[in-house]
């Protein structure tokens, strides 16, 4: 971990870095939403600090505090050898939902990021904007709600979904017979042989 | 004769037209892991490849957030359920790092070994699995008898051949057998007999070179912006080796190379893998060397670590403690910290947030193979249909982990 990436950042952006401390010898700096992806740049292209390794990204719900979620990332550069952890606090609660849960991406920064915001897009509802391609990654498109949120019951269960006729545009699905509730049934197959007819 | 097919004008099967779209998977023959490509093929060349994980998910990181921090270790098993022995000494060492804690040293090169003896199965399975799926049958049921022997080894230490839960807070669930040493040098040996066999069988087959060769390239720098890490990242030539660059356990004292590709295609994948058992091997031995023979694997701290049992039975300090530490969990100081590893396919970071209980706040896992089944789509656009099986066996994907 590298104090001095902590001073360089304080030095540079100033109120933006809300706080920071090294607990654990993890040097972490809270940064103003707004100013993420700038911060973000920042460390990935400055020749003294050079995160050019985005470790790992993901979510923490403190129901309890103002801007409830934290979006944290955690960056290493592999010819400096330090480590920082960034972190961002965003979403509040206005009537049992969730509003101003988004922050910029940091794709464009770091490639890998992609998967990892998805994956907290999918956990904590977070959006993030400008993201290329946010789409649900480890649930499913039909389930409701934010599983890794705190007030997520955990023994909360979902009912089933139908077989899809549309795709995720609104598309009808072009299916052929082997689908549907008949699915693996001979007789559902009766499509192929002769029109549909029994 | 009647053609048969004059009565199909209404159910006519037909091939849609450029591109045309594939589904390959959930439960595809061809790849391990449930995962799901779809594909946007021109013949038989990728245009655009999606690649859809979660079918595994089982909502580990809200179950941990449920029980007490010991109660994760079985999670943590589960996690990569073909190297858990590493997922126990990463959460081990994680919670350990929030608590201040530092184990014995012979606990310290326990875990090397039984670390190791775990990445060496993972790179089996990995490999053995590989090649099956490219035809080659016999080097995947050598490797899987090698992997028994290592499992006959891990059985006899924790009693579990698959998921251990053999970590503890503060230490190991109990020492090291009085033969482990003996055991685990006679397996060795037997193992790299069957993996150089079976190694020098694929290496000299036309077939697996040709399929692997300049298949799945990808560069260093490309690499390390998708954040890969491990075995995958190493073959493209960047030595990031935690073992080496932020030594934890006794890494810094033991002597072993970090073998590196050059091109970074699916060969070289393969060869670092093969390479990385050896080094393995190499560290395992210089632990026997070493550990010592008696003393103690835990730390004897109340606050963390359970009674001896004989005590629990006989003594009242001893039960309520032993009570205190599994209904109410070990007592966590306040923070966060993020501990990582190398596990079997690269970085295995725990980001853990305690609020002082007894229970996990937040217990985040960085599993290795979730990015780098993330970029598996950047290699196999534009690439053509069969390379997809390779490609893919090389990433080693491990849908527990991956998909939480």
């Amino acid at each position: 971990m590298s104090k001095a990436a902590l001073e360089k950042l304080r030095a540079k952006f100033g109120d933006a870095i809300l706080e920071t401390h090294s607990q654990h010898g993890d040097d972490t700096a809270v940064i103003a939403s707004e100013r993420w992806r700038e911060v973000c740049e920042f460390c990935r292209k400055d020749p003294g600090l050079s995160f050019d390794m985005l470790t790992d990204l993901c979510g923490v719900d403190f129901p309890e505090r103002a801007p409830r979620i934290e979006v944290v990332i955690h960056l290493y550069s592999t010819q400096k050898r330090h480590r920082v952890r960034l972190k961002t606090r965003v979403g509040e609660t206005v009537d049992e939902e969730l509003v101003n849960c988004a922050v910029d991406t940091v794709v464009p920064v770091w490639a890998g990021a992609n998967w990892f915001e998805r994956e907290t897009f999918d956990m904590y509802g977070v959006t993030f904007k400008g993201h290329p391609d946010l789409r649900r990654i480890l649930m499913y498109p039909e389930f409701e709600g934010h599983p890794l949120l705190k007030d997520y019951p955990a023994e909360k269960t979902q009912p089933l979904i139908p077989y899809r006729e549309t795709d995720e545009d609104g598309k009808p699905l072009e299916k052929q017979a082997p689908f549907g509730p008949d699915e693996g049934m001979s007789f559902g197959r009766k499509h192929f042989t002769n029109g549909g007819e029994a | 004769m009647e053609p048969i097919d004059l009565d199909l004008e209404d159910g006519e099967l037909y091939l849609t037209a450029d591109p045309m779209h594939l589904n390959m998977g959930p439960s595809h023959t061809a790849t391990h892991g449930t995962v799901r490509i779809v594909l946007e093929l021109s013949g038989e060349t990728i245009l655009k490849s999606d690649v859809q994980i979660g079918y595994l998910h089982r909502g580990f990181e809200k179950m941990c957030e449920r029980g007490t921090w010991a109660q994760v270790f079985p999670y943590a098993d589960r996690l990569n359920y073909v190297s858990p022995m590493l997922n126990n000494v990463g959460y081990a060492l994680a919670v350990e790092k929030l608590c201040d804690i530092e184990v014995p040293e012979r606990c310290q090169w326990y875990r090397m070994a039984l670390g190791e003896l775990a990445r060496i199965s993972d790179h089996l399975t990995c490999t053995g699995a590989m090649a099956m799926e490219l035809g080659a049958f016999t080097p995947f049921l050598w490797f899987v008898k090698a992997r028994e022997m290592i499992w006959d080894v891990l059985e006899e230490e924790t009693g579990a051949r698959l998921t251990h839960s053999f970590g503890r807070i503060g230490g190991m669930a109990s020492p090291p057998t009085k033969d482990f040493k003996e055991l685990t040098k006679a397996s060795l040996a037997k193992v790299l007999s069957l993996m150089e066999e079976g190694e020098k069988m694929l290496l000299k087959n036309r077939i697996f070179i040709d399929r692997l060769e300049n298949v799945g390239v990808i560069s260093a720098a490309y690499a390390i912006a998708l954040s890969w890490t491990g075995p995958c990242l190493r073959a493209s030539g960047q030595a990031y080796d935690i073992r080496k660059l932020h030594p934890y356990l006794k890494y810094d004292e033991v002597d072993f190379d970090v073998p590196v590709g050059t091109k970074g295609d699916n060969l070289d994948r393969f060869l670092v893998r093969m390479h990385e058992i050896r080094q393995s091997m190499r560290i395992i031995e210089q632990v026997c060397e070493r550990m010592a023979d008696d003393g103690p694997v835990s730390i004897n701290d109340p606050r963390v670590a359970l009674p001896p049992k004989e005590d629990v039975y006989t003594t009242i300090e001893a039960t309520i403690q032993h009570f205190k530490l599994i209904m109410e969990g070990a007592k966590v100081p306040a923070g966060e910290c993020y501990s990582y590893t190398e596990g079997g396919n690269g970085e295995l970071g725990f980001y853990l947030v305690s609020d002082g209980s007894g229970t996990p706040y937040r217990c985040r896992i960085r599993p290795p193979c979730f990015p780098i089944v993330g970029g598996l789509s950047k290699l196999l656009d534009g690439s053509m249909l069969s390379d997809i099986v390779p490609t893919f066996g090389s990433m080693n994907m491990i849908g527990g982990e991956c998909d939480h």
